[in-house]
C-alpha cells in the first residue's frame, strides 16, 4: 500500500507524504481530510520553548515521549542580553536537565537542524513559523505554537489537515544581483501574505536544478510570508549529494504525481526578476529596487534564518569589500549558525566585514526580532535581510522596516541609503 | 472551564493582515511566560496603552489574514488575558489559529463580518450555534470546524483537556479518506 501510494501519479507531495506517514493509515488522503501525523524531530526555540514547558509542567505529564526527538534551541535571544531572558533560558536548561531532551545554544534552529538532522521524507514541527524552511530537502515541516508543542512532547503525535497545493514553475537563469531571496520576494509580492495561507508550495521547474540548497532554504524558509503550511522542493541530485556528503540517510524521497491537480499554478521566469524590496509594514508591499532607491537608512542588517547563510555572507563580503559603511550608518551582520560564524571567520569574511567598518556578531536571530544587536530607536529606517517587515518589529513601533536581500542591504551600508547592488557585482 | 454560549459584548474592529507583531511584539513576550503580564503588550502595535482600554468580556472583529507571522501563541495569551472573550474574523492565518483552540479562545471565521460591524457595536457571539449577531438583528454563520476542535475550545484547551481526559482530542479521531 505504501509503495502504491509513493507511485500513485494523482497525488501531490503534500497528499503523498501525509498518505504514508498518517499514523496507522496508509491509504490516500486528500486535502481537507485530518489526520494524526507521527512526529520525528520536535523543535521549540527560546521564545516558544518557555511557554511550551510551562504548558507541559501544567498538563501534569510526567515524562516527554522520546527525548531524543525532542530538540530545544537557544537562538533568538543569544547570549542572554537581560535577566528576563536569563531567567526563561535558564528554564529551558533545567527541563533539559530533567527529561534529558537535547539542547543547541547559539546556532539559528532551522539552520541547525538542516546541517545535523533533517532528512527526506521526515516529519517535523516546530514551535517557529520558519520551520517550513526544511521543505527545502523535501521533509514535512511547518509552524505550531507552543501548547500543541507541548502535546507533541507528551505523545509524539500531532493532528493535521492535508493542504491543498500550489505548483510554482521556475524558468530561466538568474541575471547580475538577483538572488534566491528577489524571487521568493517577487512571489510574495504576486500572492499577497495571505496567498499561501493553508497551503502546501511546490517549486518546480527546469531552473530549480541551478539552486543551491542554501538558496532553496532560503526560499523554503520565506515562503512562511505568504501564508503556507509547507513550502518544498523534491529531492534531487543536488539534494542527494548534500545527505552524501553530511552522511545522512532519507526516510522517504517523494515526488509529486505528474497528474495531481494544484490550486494555483504559477510561472516565475527568473531571468526576468530584478532586485526586489519590500515597503514597511507589509511584507507583500514588493517593489523593484529602482522605485526606493535613494531612501536614507539608519542601519543595514544582513542575517536570519531566512539570510544569514554562507552564501549569503559570501555576496555581502564581495560588495563590502574595499568599501565602507557609510558614517552615520550601521551594518550589523549575524551568521545563521556557529559553523556559518566559523567559516567565515577561516575563509576571510570576518575580516572583510571588520575592515568595512561591519559588526559582525555571534549567530542568533537578534535584530531580525529586535530583540538585541541591532534594535531600532524611534524613526529608524533599516534595510534588511529579513523576513518581516512589520510594525514594531525590530525595535520602536516608528521605526521602518525595508526587506531586500543580502546583496541590496550590503549595498545600502555601503551609500547610506537604499542602493542597487547591481553597481557592485 | 466550559464557556458560556453565547458572548455578548463590544466590539473592537481591526483592519486586514493584523500580524503578531503588532498583537504582541517579540522584545516583550520573549521576556515574560506569564499570561496576565503578556496581556499588558496586547496590541501594542497600534496602541500600546489598549491594556488599559480593553473591557472584560469585549470582542474582535478583524478583516482577513488575522494573527498571520510568527507562530507565536503569546499573540492570542495576550488577547485572551486582556478577557477577550472571542475573536471574529474574515479569515486567520494559519498557526494562529490552531493556537487559539489549543488555548480555549473562540475563533471563529465569518467572511465578510468586518462590513457588517462598526468599531463598538455591541454583537453576540454564539458558541452554540458557531455564528455572530451583528447590532441590526441579522444572523452570520461561521466557517465550520472539525468537532474535535470546537469541543477542545469548550472545553478552555489542551491543559484543560488533557487534565481531564488524560489524552489529546486528535487521539481518538478516526482517519477517513475522502473518496473524490
Amino acid at each position: 500500500m505504501r509503495q502504491d501510494i509513493l507511485n500513485d501519479d494523482t497525488l501531490t507531495f503534500a497528499e503523498k507524504i501525509i498518505s504514508v506517514r498518517a499514523d496507522g493509515a496508509e491509504k490516500v488522503h486528500r486535502p481537507g481530510d485530518i489526520t494524526v501525523l507521527p512526529v520525528d524531530l520536535a523543535m521549540a526555540q527560546d521564545s516558544t520553548g518557555p511557554l511550551a514547558i510551562k504548558v507541559f509542567s501544567e498538563m501534569g505529564v510526567p515524562r516527554v515521549w522520546d527525548p531524543s526527538k525532542i530538540h530545544l534551541v537557544i537562538d533568538h535571544s543569544f547570549p542572554a542580553p537581560d535577566e528576563k531572558v536569563a531567567n526563561l533560558h535558564h528554564l529551558m536548561r533545567e527541563f533539559v536537565k530533567k527529561h534529558g531532551v537535547r539542547l543547541v545554544e547559539g546556532s539559528i534552529s532551522h539552520q541547525h537542524l538542516l546541517e545535523n538532522h533533517v532528512v527526506p521524507g521526515m516529519v517535523l514541527f516546530g514551535a517557529d513559523s520558519h520551520t517550513c524552511q526544511a521543505g527545502a530537502v523535501g521533509a514535512f515541516a511547518t509552524g505550531i505554537g507552543s501548547s500543541e508543542m507541548a502535546a507533541v512532547w507528551a505523545s509524539g503525535k500531532l493532528w493535521a489537515k492535508v493542504p491543498e497545493s500550489i505548483k510554482v514553475n521556475l524558468t530561466g537563469q538568474f541575471k547580475k544581483g538577483v538572488f534566491a531571496r528577489d524571487i521568493v520576494s517577487h512571489f510574495i509580492g504576486t500572492v499577497g501574505e495571505d496567498g499561501g495561507n493553508y497551503r502546501s508550495i511546490e517549486w518546480k521547474g527546469p531552473a530549480v536544478k541551478d539552486l543551491s540548497i542554501a538558496s532553496r532554504a532560503c526560499i523554503s524558509n520565506n515562503s512562511m510570508e505568504c501564508g503556507c503550511k509547507l513550502s518544498i522542493f523534491e529531492v534531487d541530485a543536488s539534494t542527494q549529494e548534500y545527505f552524501r556528503s553530511v552522511n545522512r540517510k532519507s526516510m522517504y524521497e517523494i515526488h509529486s504525481g505528474s497528474k495531481a491537480s494544484y490550486k494555483d499554478e504559477y510561472d516565475i521566469d527568473i531571468g526576468k526578476i530584478i532586485p526586489e524590496v519590500a515597503e514597511p509594514g507589509n511584507v507583500d508591499k514588493v517593489k523593484e529596487v529602482g522605485e526606493v532607491e535613494g531612501t536614507p537608512v539608519d542601519q543595514a542588517f544582513i542575517g536570519s534564518s531566512t539570510n544569514g547563510r554562507y552564501e549569503d555572507l559570501v555576496v555581502a563580503a564581495k560588495i563590502l569589500k574595499g568599501h565602507k559603511v557609510k558614517t552615520g550608518t550601521r551594518c550589523v551582520i549575524t551568521p545563521a549558525s556557529k559553523s556559518v560564524f566559523e567559516q567565515a571567520i577561516k575563509n576571510g569574511l570576518a575580516e572583510i566585514f571588520l575592515q568595512s567598518g561591519a559588526v559582525f556578531t555571534n549567530a542568533t536571530c537578534g535584530a531580525c526580532v529586535g530583540t538585541h544587536l541591532g534594535v531600532l530607536g524611534e524613526n529608524e529606517v533599516c534595510i534588511s535581510s529579513s523576513p518581516r517587515n512589520y510594525i514594531g518589529r525590530m525595535g520602536s513601533i516608528t521605526s521602518k522596516i525595508y526587506l531586500a536581500s543580502p546583496a541590496t542591504a550590503a549595498a545600502s551600508a555601503i551609500e547610506g541609503k537604499i542602493a542597487d547592488p547591481r553597481r557592485y557585482l | 472551564m466550559t464557556a458560556p454560549s453565547i458572548l455578548k459584548g463590544r466590539a473592537w474592529v481591526w483592519p486586514d493582515d493584523v500580524n503578531t507583531d503588532i498583537i504582541i511584539p517579540f522584545r516583550f513576550k520573549a521576556r515574560t511566560n506569564d499570561p496576565v503580564e503578556m496581556a499588558k503588550y496586547a496590541m501594542y502595535g497600534f496602541d500600546p496603552e489598549f491594556y488599559k482600554k480593553v473591557k472584560a468580556g469585549d470582542l474582535f472583529v478583524a478583516g482577513k489574514n488575522f494573527g498571520g507571522g510568527s507562530s507565536r501563541e503569546q499573540a492570542p495569551v495576550a488577547i485572551k488575558y486582556s478577557n477577550v472573550a472571542a475573536v471574529v474574523a474574515e479569515s486567520f492565518a494559519r498557526i494562529f489559529y490552531r493556537n487559539c483552540f489549543a488555548i480555549g479562545l473562540p475563533a471563529l471565521e465569518v467572511p465578510g463580518i468586518t462590513k457588517q460591524v462598526k468599531q463598538f457595536d455591541e454583537i453576540e457571539v454564539n458558541l452554540q450555534d458557531w455564528s455572530v449577531r451583528t447590532r441590526d438583528g441579522s444572523i452570520h454563520p461561521a466557517l465550520k470546524v472539525p468537532g474535535f476542535l470546537r469541543g477542545l475550545m469548550q472545553e478552555g484547551g489542551l491543559v484543560e483537556y488533557y487534565k481531564r481526559h488524560h489524552n489529546f482530542p486528535w487521539e481518538t479521531l478516526e482517519t477517513k479518506a475522502v473518496a473524490r
